[in-house]
């Protein structure tokens, strides 16, 4: 049973070992390919066991619950890794094409499957400390990824990336430390019971503001995504799609958990701050994106204002906030990794990333142009794609307790993006490439390119897959949500009580 | 670096901490020790070493890329945890043979995983302190 929950850390950790030894030959890359490919299918088993038996739990080493380290996932969890895996495969293809010969061996293949190890980690482990180890496994491989090519402005991006990260791992960890302090226990099933029991529970509401800052830079949500923008349009496209796609989700996640779990004591305060932090995240990520003209810069942005729903979600904390905010979680992985892969394959074609050097997209790449709009307008909120029932199950539960400026804000916030993406695609689709020449398909390599849209085409089916049967996904976020409110399940899988 | 006194010192020194270092490793688990720190200090003989005589000669005195010695490290400690599939045991859960008794206190030594994996934590440290250490030389 407990090697269902291993398998999909171990298999990229094994993967990136075999990966690195043959960085030098062609077959380091299929190697990796192979061992995303093995990910998934192990994380789809993790999600079948999730679906079938409900929570589950693992003691590593054998050591019980709250000693040693628990990985445990609920349907969240397990929804989190199976996503996470797919965004690994998508970017594994990607990377066959876009990656040169001298990056992979300088071992990218290794450093993307470590972090996708980290990020697995992250989904799955019930122990805080635990948890913090794999922040810094993410940290490094991230950072890592970041500078691999070289450049001024990579490392210039690397800094500041890294320097603001540090900051936030430090918050956390002395957050982590004083909370061992007050309850003696990381076990984040056991830390429900002893944070309830706690006499100070003044200091456990400043404890908890630490976590929340700590996270929130993870997350990149308003006062604190300085970083964000500042380095995400810098690396390779397959890296910065994978980063857009999972690096600040962790954020998020880690604040579900945390403060569905742990934190729950005084939600008057913690989360009404967070409900306006999430506004102002929503608004100032969608006004900075208005005032950029390269296209991922422009992403960057909209990952921000997007962070600020999904926060949203955590913050208004009713069941249908919740369940939108799961909803948003999935969907918005799927979207914005996506989004990134078109920008990659919009430079090959083209030859920048600067909107105003660019143009005449539409014409000669029309299935591009077609791949572009899918996501595009999925991440606005356009019905029927996956991004139209994210922000209205967002919305709906923000009408449903009458805060009507948030809903405001939250619609006011999709018809901005809306105005962002009619400009990518205005400048980088529509309008003629200002060098005259016309962008042709045939300027990059065929077999770059196929590479590149294979998970474009991919990734835009399954957003229109959730568009139109969202049902069955709605179901599945609606029981994450009821498990995150009520984590009876949780705490009793993992302190093993059985009813 | 250019100093008589200094690489005819290290000359010692680095067999001496190397030795160490590997003490301080089977040393581990059961007494204060371990992969980590004989890693640390292991990575220690190596600095001083090319410190003495140059990162070339450094890298050509540990053979392989300190970053192999890093992932082989990863690897084996990953192997060491996953042995206990076998047995039915999760992730990690340390598998012990005592010859020559049942315990720690009777038996003449013991084969087990858990020394396995701290070799790999040991070559994981080693490598990638020397990998980081290595560059900065190189650098300037």
């Amino acid at each position: 049973m407990s090697w269902v929950l291993v398998m999909p850390i171990a298999v990229p950790f094994a993967t990136a070992v075999v990966a690195y030894l043959a960085r030098n030959y062609p077959a380091g890359r299929w190697i990796s390919l192979a061992g995303s490919a093995l990910s998934l299918v192990a994380s789809a088993v993790l999600m079948v066991a999730v679906l079938n038996e409900g929570v589950i739990a693992a003691q590593m080493s054998n050591w019980d619950a709250p000693f040693g380290i628990t990985l445990v996932a609920d349907y969240l969890g397990a929804v989190m890794v199976v996503i996470t895996a797919i965004t690994g495969l998508a970017t594994a293809i990607y990377a066959l094409g876009e990656i040169p010969e001298h990056v992979e061996s300088l071992g990218f293949h290794a450093l993307f499957q470590v972090l996708i190890a980290g990020v697995t980690g992250a989904f799955l482990t019930g122990d805080l400390f635990n948890l913090y180890v794999w922040f810094e496994v993410m940290l490094i491989a991230s950072f890592s990824l970041l500078v691999l090519g070289g450049g001024k402005e990579r490392l210039d991006a690397g800094i500041k990336y890294v320097a603001l990260n540090l900051v936030s791992t430090l918050i956390f960890l002395s957050g982590i430390g004083l909370l061992y302090g007050m309850t003696g226990t990381l076990n984040m099933a056991d830390l429900r019971d002893s944070v309830a029991a706690v006499e100070n529970q003044g200091l456990v509401t400043v404890i908890a503001m630490m976590f929340m800052v700590g996270f929130g830079v993870k997350a990149a949500v308003f006062p604190l995504f300085f970083w964000l923008p500042a380095s995400y349009h810098t690396p390779y496209f397959a890296i910065s799609a994978v980063f857009a796609g999972l690096l600040t989700k962790v954020g998020v996640y880690a604040l579900m958990r945390m403060f569905t779990l742990v934190f729950v004591g005084d939600v008057g305060f913690t989360h009404e701050i967070l409900i306006w932090v999430s506004a102002l995240t929503m608004f100032t990520g969608v006004i900075g994106a208005a005032a950029q003209t390269d296209f991922r810069k422009i992403l960057s942005f909209h990952i921000i204002s997007q962070i600020g729903y999904m926060t949203l979600g955590l913050a208004l904390f009713t069941p249908l906030a919740l369940m939108g905010g799961v909803f948003y979680l999935v969907h918005h992985i799927i979207v914005k990794a996506n989004l990134f892969f078109v920008a990659g394959l919009a430079q090959q074609y083209a030859g920048s990333t600067d909107l105003n050097r660019i143009g005449g997209l539409y014409k000669s790449a029309p299935l591009l142009a077609a791949l572009f709009i899918i996501p595009a307008f999925s991440l606005a909120g356009f019905p029927p794609l996956s991004g139209f029932w994210a922000k209205y199950l967002i919305v709906k539960a923000a009408l449903e307790i009458d805060a009507w400026f948030i809903a405001f804000v939250a619609l006011l916030v999709g018809l901005l993006t809306i105005f962002s993406m009619t400009k990518i695609w205005g400048m980088a689709f529509w309008k003629p490439h200002p060098d005259g020449i016309d962008p042709t398909p045939d300027r990059a390599p065929a077999g770059v390119t196929r590479a590149m849209i294979i998970p474009i085409a991919g990734l835009a089916t399954m957003t229109i897959v959730i568009g139109f049967f969202p049902e069955p996904f709605v179901q599945f976020a609606q029981t994450a949500a009821e498990q995150l409110l009520d984590p009876t399940d949780y705490v009793e899988t993992v302190l093993g009580v059985q009813p | 670096m250019n100093s008589i006194i200094f690489t005819a010192a290290a000359r010692l020194l680095v067999s001496l901490l190397f030795v160490f270092s590997l003490f301080m490793l089977l040393r581990g688990h059961h007494l204060p020790g371990g992969g980590f720190i004989g890693g640390l200090i292991g990575a220690v003989a190596f600095i001083v070493y090319s410190l003495a005589c140059g990162p070339a000669e450094a890298r050509k005195a540990l053979r392989i890329t300190p970053e192999t010695i890093a992932m082989l490290g990863l690897g084996l400690a990953l192997l060491a945890g996953m042995f206990s599939f076998f047995l039915g045991d999760p992730l990690f859960t340390g598998q012990w043979y005592w010859v020559g008794g049942d315990s720690y206190e009777t038996s003449a030594f013991s084969l087990n995983t858990v020394l396995v994996f701290d070799i790999g934590v040991y070559l994981v440290v080693l490598g990638g302190i020397l990998s980081l250490t290595y560059a900065f030389e190189e650098e300037t």
